[in-house]
């Protein structure tokens, strides 16, 4: 299974745009920077013909040392969810039954 | 409020001010484009630091048509899922105890810092 890195994306930029290397690679990881900020700051990301990451606050929960089996409450914290949109849902549905048949 | 693509293109923009603007949308777009394609094609995405995206399957079951109460079957399939990196998620949590009269998503475009530019 062929897993998307930084480097392959940097790749993909210096090949698809007239930037050099550097160019390619700051604006990589501006990409991933500018998101984790506005997520850190509490905004949610909207990236059309992708999806949506939004934010959820979790009370605190019982929960288990799997380990020991010992109750340790799991804290309450604030995490990001992901919602896939409509279309990539789609693609990725598209490619599994294409792959089942 | 949120953050989308735009957003995301004009931001990058200004730190990037020696590149077009047209060069930083393409570039925006490419990545996105290329991220969908990734797991549009059944592979995975992992970028240290923000998270990785992988393919859950989902097993075929038997559902209802919530209207007519009739069975359908619907069959085995893949859905994209999120893991965040760890050091998003202890930033994302420290917003909460930053900011703690604030609800979850509430946070304002407007208070976002501008990141310095790269060198």
């Amino acid at each position: 299974m062929t897993t998307l890195t930084k480097a392959a994306l940097v790749e993909q930029l210096y090949e698809t745009l007239g930037v050099n290397k550097r160019e390619a690679k700051e604006l990589v990881e501006m990409f991933f920077e500018e998101m984790s900020s506005a997520l850190s700051h509490n905004v949610p990301v909207k990236l059309s013909g992708f999806g949506n990451f939004e934010l959820r606050d979790k009370a605190e929960r019982p929960g288990r040392n799997p380990k020991t089996g010992e109750e340790v409450p799991v804290s309450a914290r604030r995490v990001v969810t992901f919602r896939p949109g409509q279309k990539l849902r789609q693609r990725v549905d598209n490619y599994a039954g294409a792959q089942s048949n | 409020m949120a953050v989308n693509k735009s957003d995301l293109i004009e931001r990058i923009y200004e730190r990037q001010p020696h590149l077009t603007p047209k060069d930083v949308e393409v570039a925006v777009k490419t990545i996105v484009d290329g991220m969908a394609e990734a797991l549009a094609s059944g592979g995975r995405i992992e970028i240290r630091g923000f998270g990785s995206f992988v393919l859950n399957y989902r097993a075929p079951r038997t559902g209802r048509n919530p209207r007519t109460g009739e069975a359908v079957e619907l069959s085995g399939r893949y859905v994209p899922h999120f893991k965040p990196g760890k050091q998003l998620r202890e930033d994302v949590d420290r917003s909460r105890t930053n900011n703690p009269d604030e609800a979850a998503g509430e946070g304002r475009n407007a208070n976002l810092p501008s990141l310095p530019p790269v060198e």
